[in-house]
């Protein structure tokens, strides 16, 4: 370790959602590395720790390196010509990022997705659909007396969740702290998550709609036969037992994760969680929120709702926004083969898309945005490296509650930040379809290819 | 011998730990190709610790080391494995009109993988 160092306090840690802003890192300024990260949970550690400034060229076409304006014009000419150019990703990148994104498939009249449609999408249809009895996270710390996880794990992917907001912070109306709460976790295997609860309620795969229905019925006076255990693998003593939990608490919170969302009944699942928040709201107050993955995927959400109208799986195509998951979302308009182009940002899809999506994707001309080399940029016609949020850059990111946060860098990067490389990219696409239109002409240089 | 369970993709910390350090580094390979399997089924099956075992459907296949849990972590019939390409070799591309493709609860035939059958 160098003496050239520098402490940052206040840090914000992008990993996931919780978006931690209480960090506090030792930054070696000559080796360009965080060597401490205090506060931060082993995934956060890991986070600041292994985003060092990387070996590769800031852009690469077919694997050859060239320069960042060759690849800037490369992109600009693939998005302008294809006819259902697709982007997808950001929920690892700045707000600010976002927006340029959005405006870029605008121009190109595209089709705009982000990985919600492959973590809480259905949540979003759900949402539309019965509503959100919601919270911000500090007014669970300061007020929740029954907490309940259902289908998430947040032991391995939100270590921070319990100790920062949900089970052990003594808050405004919970002075004691853990001891003042009633923990539960909804979960068909026991996971790292279950010792941090006091009540395991194990479900059988797929059967959560079921749970979660019968539940509604309890809490409305109705009668549920003890076959029900049978069928979901809950006894109805048990279903009972959280019926009187939830009714008598002053004011508990639902917490799902993918386990929900990503399974048989999908927005139906997220839909019956919300309902039941919402029925409990007649005996006390009840509030229910998605756990969400990605350090700025409720960013992502946020900027294409305020730009388009629509969280997730938006198409320019006519020339106003329109919003139809199934037929503008990532994975069905590669697997039916409709896209014939991508640019995916701050995402590896090419990693853990259905196999039929994959191998679409290696068919079509792809632009990569990432700090890393990844399935997704190995495949890549362009591939740009770009800086970490957070880490190099600035902007705002939106925790997992609809939190706004402003970030600090902790020390440069020789790589550019993808919302610079995606502002030139859309000044470069308004400059060839205006030319492709007539509209207006800026010179030879803007001719499309 | 070969067994019809239900895998369940999901995240796990050494996971999100080797993420950072690469997706394509050896360490995140190794976590996504590794099969959590209960115990009792493991020896029912003949598997033991670091065996190969093959997972199909009507999507795909892919090859994977398992690695036992206990009954009472993992109950008997239910498989679990951290989500990366292994599993997405598994994962139908039909989302049902919501954009979402069934990415937990697969059901998948296991089968060991001996010399004969590789």
């Amino acid at each position: 370790m160098s003496e050239n160092i520098k402490i940052v306090k206040n840090a914000t840690c992008t990993f996931c959602g919780c978006v931690c802003d209480d960090m506090e890192l030792t930054v070696d300024l000559d080796e360009k590395r965080i060597t401490k990260a205090k506060n931060a949970c082993v995934l956060g550690r890991a986070w600041f720790a292994e985003h060092t400034i990387g070996d590769w060229p800031v852009a690469m076409i077919d694997g050859k390196e060239v320069s960042k304006e060759e690849a800037i014009e490369e992109t600009a000419q693939t998005l302008v010509k294809a006819k259902f150019p697709i982007i997808y990703g950001l929920s690892d990148t700045t707000c600010e990022a976002q927006r340029q994104a959005v405006a870029i498939s605008d121009i190109i009249r595209g089709t705009i997705d982000t990985t919600t449609s492959v973590c809480h999408g259905p949540s979003g249809l759900a949402f539309q659909g019965v509503g959100e009895s919601t919270m911000s996270l500090g007014e669970v710390k300061n007020r929740a007396d029954l907490v309940i996880y259902w289908g998430g794990n947040p032991a391995a992917s939100h270590p921070r969740h319990f100790t920062r907001y949900t089970v052990t912070p003594k808050g405004m109306f919970i002075p004691n702290g853990r001891k003042d709460r009633t923990v539960v976790l909804v979960d068909i295997r026991k996971t790292p998550s279950a010792p941090v609860a006091d009540l395991f309620i194990q479900v059988k795969p797929g059967k959560d709609f079921e749970v979660l229905w019968a539940l509604r019925a309890l809490v409305k006076g109705k009668n549920i036969d003890p076959s029900i255990e049978e069928e979901t693998g809950v006894s109805l003593a048990t279903l009972e037992d959280l019926v009187d939990k939830m009714k008598n608490c002053r004011y508990g919170v639902l917490f799902f994760g993918m386990g929900l969302t990503m399974t048989r009944g999908r927005h139906f699942n997220s839909g019956a969680i919300m309902a039941l928040t919402t029925d409990l709201n007649e005996f006390t107050h009840f509030v229910t929120k998605p756990v969400r993955g990605h350090g700025n995927v409720t960013g992502a959400d946020n900027v294409l709702s305020w730009q388009t109208g629509y969280p997730f799986g938006v198409n320019f195509n006519r020339g106003y926004p329109r919003f139809n998951p199934g037929e503008f979302t990532t994975v069905d308009t590669l697997a039916r083969g409709d896209a014939d182009a991508a640019m995916f940002i701050a995402s590896d899809p090419a990693s853990n898309f259905p196999k039929v999506a994959i191998e679409h994707m290696k068919k079509i001309p792809v632009i990569s945005l990432d700090t890393k080399q990844t399935e997704t940029s190995k495949l890549a016609h362009v591939a740009f490296a770009t800086s970490t949020y957070g880490i190099n850059t600035g902007g705002t990111v939106y925790r997992m509650d609809d939190v706004p946060i402003t970030m600090r860098s902790a020390f440069d990067s020789p790589y550019p930040d993808d919302e610079e490389i995606l502002t030139a990219i859309k000044k470069r696409v308004q400059e060839l379809v205006w030319v492709k239109l007539g509209i207006r002409g800026t010179g030879n240089e803007a001719k499309v290819a | 011998m070969a067994e019809t369970m239900v895998l369940v993709p999901g995240r796990s910390s050494k996971q999100g730990t080797s993420l950072n350090k690469g997706k394509l580094k050896q360490e995140y390979l190794l976590i996504t190709s590794t099969l959590e399997m209960n115990s009792d089924d493991m020896q029912r099956l003949g598997l033991e610790e670091g065996d190969s075992v093959r997972l199909s459907n009507e999507v795909g296949e892919t090859v994977v080391t398992c690695k036992g849990r206990k009954p009472e972590d993992l109950p008997s019939g239910i498989l679990f494995i951290a989500y990366g390409p292994p599993s997405s070799q598994l994962m139908d591309g039909d989302t049902a009109g919501t954009g979402m493709p069934l990415s937990k609860n697969i059901e998948v035939l296991v089968e060991k993988v001996t010399v004969k059958n590789i």
